[in-house]
């Protein structure tokens, strides 16, 4: 099921993950961290480029790949990114929470 | 004579061996398949040995009776590849190839969290993605006389993703067949946002944890397992106490393809997602569980895999284009328990649906939807395993690429 956000105008998915990455910009970006309620600094979108990247070379997202990326500790991610940092920072950078097969 | 060398002798390199030898001139080129093991573990019985349902004559048998005549099979431990000249190096000799496939797998390595591999590894904190740990569990099983059962998942991507959910349905049913499902308290704990993240899957297999009465724990992004207090716990401070954890640690490539310089973060060697070539060496072909492309990791993927790229290296040797082909194609049945089952069938591009799938023998097989027709499937897949699927005999109705037939869209 897929809904037009008027304001946004991009495709989402019930939960609210873009469902077209080439739909993103960082304006879609700063609404969707204002329905988290999360205020972005440069440092968020900092780690949300890289999150981006890391999907784009189809890298897969965890909290353990964080850690060892070096780019920030997990402390400080949960601090960005308060209550479940993936599945929060995916929605933001527009790219899908990471999921199992069924 | 040229020389196209395998690397590993699991389910996808033994495949592409057979497929292989029957394409290629005998005189023109030469097969060499290397492992490190003499045994060929039949991985889907891993579930099944901790519960008694399989032993362990029926998940391993010698490898080298899979390997066809006019394939040389060295049983040697892999040391390095050097793709930039065409060589491999093995414990105690280099080979020259002029075509490369990689099928070295991928294993769990549960010393990426703290304290997993620590004192009561195997004693109450089991894998069972290795033999050697699902052996441990049946006889920690056998005997055990309850509490507080948590099965795992540390983190994605991890092979045959749907097992850990298997692994907690069987145990539900076992538990109950000894008559102390009331002795034991199952919990199921996973990283992800749900124990189905699939819409339609969510939608129509809810029910059935609750139905199972397994406790759900989601979000849980799993810091360290402290052995002195036996819990989890979480980078946001929470905390899952056991009496006997069952993890999926993470699952990585093989330390060779670090080794070699050849993967990313997780040992997983970049590929393309259609041809199967690897990225950075065209001359190099990644297969099975070894590559980084987003479909599951699973025997039935290796084997779609397997059909896409014995085409793709025979037109590679005629240096013509490769096909574009591989879907993400996977069919996978998964336990719930009962002695009942759901069957699966998806690729990159389509989730699992609920529908009908055309099956010999049996008969059209519910996707998506528990029966006791599934749970024969999953039974029989082992014997097609053993006899048709490694020997590259192709499975009847099952196409490399999927099917929309049946299935409702
Ligand atoms: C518990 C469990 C349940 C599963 N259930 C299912 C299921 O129901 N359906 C399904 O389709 N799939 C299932 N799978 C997944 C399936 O077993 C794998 O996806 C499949 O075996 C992958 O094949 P592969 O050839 O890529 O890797 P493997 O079969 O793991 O083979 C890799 C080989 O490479 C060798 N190797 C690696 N590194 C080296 C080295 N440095 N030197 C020498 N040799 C090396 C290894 O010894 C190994 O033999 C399950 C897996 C598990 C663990």
């Amino acid at each position: 099921m897929e809904t037009q956000e008027n304001a946004l105008k991009v495709d989402r998915n019930q939960e609210g993950y873009l469902t077209d990455f080439s739909q993103w910009n960082k304006d879609v970006g700063e609404q969707i961290a204002q329905e988290e309620g999360i205020e972005m600094t440069p440092r968020h979108w900092e780690v949300i480029n890289w999150i981006q990247e890391q999907v784009k070379a189809d890298k897969a997202l965890s909290i353990r790949g964080i850690k060892k990326s070096g780019v920030l500790d997990i402390k400080e991610f949960y601090a960005l990114f308060p209550g479940g940092p993936l599945k929060i920072s995916t929605k933001i950078a527009g790219v899908p929470k990471p999921k199992s097969c069924i | 004579m040229k020389n196209l060398l395998i690397l590993g002798a699991g389910t996808a390199g033994t495949m592409m061996a057979n497929q292989l030898r029957s394409k290629l001139k005998k005189d023109q080129w030469k097969i060499t398949i290397v492992d490190q093991y003499k045994t060929h573990y039949y991985q889907p019985g891993f579930l099944f040995l901790p519960f008694d349902i399989y032993t362990e004559d029926q998940v391993k048998k010698v490898g080298k009776k899979f390997i066809p005549k006019g394939v040389n099979y060295v049983q040697k431990k892999i040391d390095r590849i050097f793709p930039e000249e065409n060589k491999v190096k093995l414990e105690d000799e280099t080979i020259n190839y002029d075509i490369l496939i990689i099928a070295t797998g991928s294993k769990i390595a549960p010393e990426e969290v703290e304290g997993m591999k620590g004192k009561n590894w195997h004693k109450n904190v089991f894998d069972f993605y290795t033999y050697e740990g699902a052996l441990a569990l049946r006889n920690k099983l056998r005997d055990w006389q309850g509490g507080k059962m948590v099965v795992h998942l540390t983190e994605m991507p991890i092979k045959c993703p749907v097992a850990p959910l298997e692994f907690a349905f069987l145990a539900d049913s076992y538990f109950k067949e000894k008559g102390m499902r009331d002795k034991v308290e199952l919990t199921y704990v996973t990283p992800l946002s749900g124990a189905f993240t699939k819409e339609k899957s969510a939608a129509t297999l809810g029910y059935l944890l609750e139905e199972k009465n397994i406790n759900l724990e989601i979000d849980f992004a799993i810091e360290s397992v402290d052995n002195e207090n036996n819990k989890i716990i979480d980078y946001g401070g929470k905390e899952v106490e056991y009496d006997l954890l069952v993890t999926i640690p993470t699952n990585m490539g093989d330390e060779v393809i670090e080794r070699s310089g050849m993967g990313d973060d997780l040992n997983f060697v970049p590929t393309d997602h259609h041809t199967l070539q690897s990225k950075d060496h065209e001359n190099v072909f990644v297969i099975g569980d070894a590559t980084n492309v987003p479909a599951s990791k699973a025997g039935s993927v290796a084997h779609f895999q397997s059909e896409t790229l014995t085409d793709n290296i025979l037109l590679f040797i005629d240096g013509k284009p490769l096909k574009e082909e591989f879907d993400g194609h996977a069919n996978c049945f998964i336990e719930t328990g009962n002695k009942k089952a759901l069957l699966i069938d998806f690729n990159y591009k389509q989730e699992p649906v609920e529908g009908t799938f055309p099956f010999s023998v049996i008969g059209p097989l519910k996707l998506l939807k528990e029966s006791v027709f599934n749970h024969w499937g999953k039974l029989a897949f082992r014997w097609i395993y053993w006899n048709m699927l490694l020997k590259g005999i192709p499975i009847p109705f099952v196409g490399r690429n999927m099917s929309t037939k049946g299935k409702k869209l």
